[in-house]
């Protein structure tokens, strides 16, 4: 499923949203940047709620085809543009974390 | 990174790369206080380079688009109320007194901060990788003798054996260990 059918099908909204047709292969949850950077895969969609400029870094490193931010965190100022920049999807989700993850489980 | 010594290990590397002949770990403790001072006396940068050193989106490193060594370490600092501070002379400018001096305070009383971890085997790791550059390392606690190692003492001391043979890294890791926690 790509991101901007995610989108259509769920009550997640996108604060930035270059690459709508990218595919999501997998889920990954953590907030720890640096673990993150390790272990998030290609394809995946984090859920996070870490919301400053170094989560677009991460993205970037770890190639994922969206970032989360979970528990209606807002991106601090001038994420969402250099996400948009940088060819990085940034969504937000008004749940917990692990209610986005069973959203993310039910509708991908 | 899960722990702070983690981040020392990153920028030290990040000295070493810039052409350290010395990389001065300094840590200071008083009360709710972390004070860590990484400083080298590489090649340095010029403003510019500095402003830009905590950007994610910037790097020395040709291989991606993004070093995280010090964006990292600023969040670690920040997210317990405290700040990052990077002051930097290029040798182009500075022939006789150049390179760089990382500075991260961290509030230890903050939940968001993150353990020192083990710092006598990063030390131990850093000499381990570097054997020809020297480090100091320094660390002084409140109401404890201060920890300390200088490697350029050590090469004295050690004649013809090479610094980062088995048997001396695990006698620098041990006595750290030691001067950490006098039995």
């Amino acid at each position: 499923m790509t991101v901007q059918e995610l989108l259509d099908k769920t009550d997640l909204t996108a604060a930035a949203l270059p690459r709508g047709d990218r595919e999501i292969t997998g889920v990954y949850l953590g907030d720890l940047l640096s673990w993150v950077m390790g272990r998030a895969r290609e394809g995946d969609a984090w859920v996070t709620i870490m919301s400053n400029r170094n989560i677009a870094a991460v993205a970037t490193l770890a190639d994922t085809a969206c970032i989360l931010l979970a528990e209606g965190v807002q991106p601090d100022n001038g994420v969402a543009l250099l996400c948009e920049e940088k060819g990085i999807n940034l969504l937000l989700s008004p749940h917990s974390a692990y209610d986005t993850a069973l959203l993310l489980r039910d509708t991908l | 990174m899960k722990e702070l010594s983690l981040n020392i290990l990153d920028i030290a590397e990040n000295a070493v790369k810039a052409g350290a002949t010395l990389t001065e770990i300094l840590l200071e403790e008083q009360g709710n206080t972390l004070t860590l001072t990484i400083r080298d006396d590489g090649c340095g940068m010029d403003a510019d380079t500095v402003r830009g050193v905590t950007d994610p989106f910037y790097t020395t490193r040709t291989t991606r688009p993004v070093g995280m060594g010090l964006p990292l370490l600023r969040l670690a600092a920040e997210q317990t109320g405290g700040h990052l501070t990077v002051t930097s002379r290029p040798r182009e400018t500075h022939p006789d007194d150049h390179g760089t001096a990382v500075t991260a305070v961290f509030d230890t009383g903050h939940i968001d901060c993150v353990p020192l971890g083990d710092v006598p085997a990063t030390v131990a790791t850093l000499i381990q990788g570097h054997p020809d550059t020297d480090f100091y390392l320094r660390h002084d606690r409140p109401g404890k003798e201060p920890v300390e190692l200088d490697t350029r003492l050590l090469r004295d001391m050690l004649d013809d054996v090479p610094i980062n043979s088995y048997e001396v890294l695990q006698w620098i890791e041990d006595s750290l260990r030691e001067d950490y926690d006098p039995q």
